[in-house]
């Protein structure tokens, strides 16, 4: 079948990154640095990007400002009419380099903020001092008169301050917050019984935010992801798979989402030997799970199957073990039962951290500041596998 | 509700686009596209926070042979959805 041109690209630029979120979502086997694209492969992929119909780019990682280049393809992407979006830590970006941004046409910038205590929001990102450097950043953003949005991942260890998150937000200067739930994917898997609230927490969350959308109405826009696993049906996953949006990674597979790596079989071309409209057209990825062909029972005949798209094929993958599966989140779907184990699974508190044993909570960002993602990686353990 | 002294202008982080890929007009903004036809892009091209929306009506009347009473119902509607929207704002 044709695909009508994709809207968005994520280029995950590194997967070098100073925290340590046991939430993260990137897969356990990351790409190493000496794997990653050269800066002409990527301005090369915004090119045929631009020229395929992407209108929004996200620069994203780990942590992008671990590139040097990074002002380099800023500027690039930003020549080409791209939306260039910024997902950042906040970490190992100056004031310098954050003001060669803008000048480059860094179009908005998404900042990761953990918790709004500095000390539970450093425990999270597995690195003290973080949460001030991050607050000094979203100073400097709004002083460089980019937009902000920040994104706080919600999860047992930091839902019950999901209103006080929003206004320490808002004395940010962010425009916008994105609340999301955790989702469990890649390392945060391993993490799930420390990250998914109680019932009771989530149905909490959910019922106070009308309250707090109107409560803020005047200072922000809340855009909510609800947890997937507490409900009826499952997300519209991508808004379908091949659909609108694409994935590159650090050594330049292209995937239709973050985490396809995990479904078994599926062969991903990359950008240094195909151009990506060949990619979006022809790779037998994108076709795998386009459409509803591929549905099996209850989705093939469900009327929702165009509103949901059957849900997440990772999640039907990890759950099930097929991943044409519909989304055992969905009630209608026999595997329900198998994400029920899980929301009512016991829960702890300890996180596996990413890419150091657990429960060590020692590295201090340094001053005085250095652009140091680079030697970040040299210096931590190998993850845990 | 917008008014005629109104002065709009486009949210900061959102900017108004050619696409030369679909054909038409988009608004990009964070984590959003909104596709607008050629008559929403001549209004909200106008949108530079100077010009007034009586003034706006005025450019508009003198470029296209419409009815200005017209014009203004269509661009009152536009912007106040937008503001809505939050992608355009009326300081």
């Amino acid at each position: 079948m044709t695909a009508p041109a994709p809207f968005a690209l994520l280029a995950e630029l590194t997967h070098r990154c100073p925290l340590a979120c046991p939430y993260c979502s990137n897969p356990l086997e990351l790409d190493r640095k000496a794997d990653e694209l050269a800066t002409a492969d990527w301005i090369r992929v915004f090119e045929q990007a631009a020229a395929l119909g992407i209108l929004q780019l996200h620069l994203s990682g780990g942590e992008p400002a671990a590139r040097h280049d990074l002002v380099e393809l800023v500027a690039a992407a930003a020549q080409l009419g791209l939306y260039t979006n910024l997902i950042t830590s906040g970490i190992g970006l100056d004031k310098a380099r954050l003001s060669e941004l803008a000048q480059a046409g860094l179009d908005h910038v998404q900042l990761s903020v953990q918790d709004v205590g500095a000390a539970n929001a450093d425990r999270i990102a597995g690195l003290r001092g973080s949460h001030q450097r991050k607050r000094d950043f979203a100073a400097w953003v709004i002083d460089a008169g980019l937009p902000l949005t920040v994104n706080a991942v919600l999860h047992r260890g930091n839902i019950a301050s999901m209103s006080a998150l929003v206004d320490e937000v808002i004395a940010m200067g962010a425009g916008r917050v994105e609340l999301a739930h955790a989702q469990y994917y890649g390392w945060a898997a391993r993490n799930r019984e420390a990250l998914m609230p109680d019932l009771a927490d989530a149905l909490a969350a959910r019922e106070q935010l009308p309250a707090l959308r109107e409560r803020t109405a005047r200072d922000i826009t809340i855009d909510y992801v609800p947890p997937d696993h507490f409900a009826r049906y499952p997300k519209p996953c991508m808004n379908g798979w091949g659909r609108q949006s694409l994935n590159v990674t650090p050594r330049g597979l292209v995937l239709p989402c973050h985490a396809a790596q995990s479904i078994p079989g599926l062969s991903f071309w990359s950008v240094r030997e195909h151009a990506l409209d060949e990619i979006w057209h022809g790779s037998p990825a994108f076709a795998a799970f386009r459409g509803t062909d591929w549905m099996v029972e209850p989705c093939r005949s469900c009327d929702r199957r165009e509103i949901d798209f059957g849900g997440c094929r990772c999640q039907a993958m990890a759950l099930t073990g097929d991943a044409r599966n519909t989304d055992p989140v969905c009630v209608l779907s026999p595997f329900h039962d198998r994400v029920e184990q899980l929301t009512t699974a016991p829960r702890h508190d300890s996180y596996v951290m990413r890419g150091r044993p657990p429960r060590t909570p020692d590295r201090t960002l340094s001053p005085p500041e250095r652009d140091d993602a680079d030697d970040v990686e040299a210096q931590r353990p190998a993850p845990a596998r | 509700m917008i008014t005629a002294d109104s002065r709009p202008k486009l949210a900061r982080g959102v900017r108004l686009q050619i696409d030369r890929v679909r054909g038409g007009f988009n608004l990009l903004a964070p984590e959003h596209v909104l596709r607008v036809n050629a008559s929403s892009a001549a209004i909200l091209e106008l949108c530079d926070g100077q010009r007034s929306l009586a003034d706006i009506v005025d450019v508009l009347a003198s470029r296209y042979a419409v009815d200005r009473g017209r014009i203004e119902r269509e661009a009152s509607a536009l912007i106040d959805d937008l503001v809505t929207r939050r992608l355009v704002e009326r300081p």
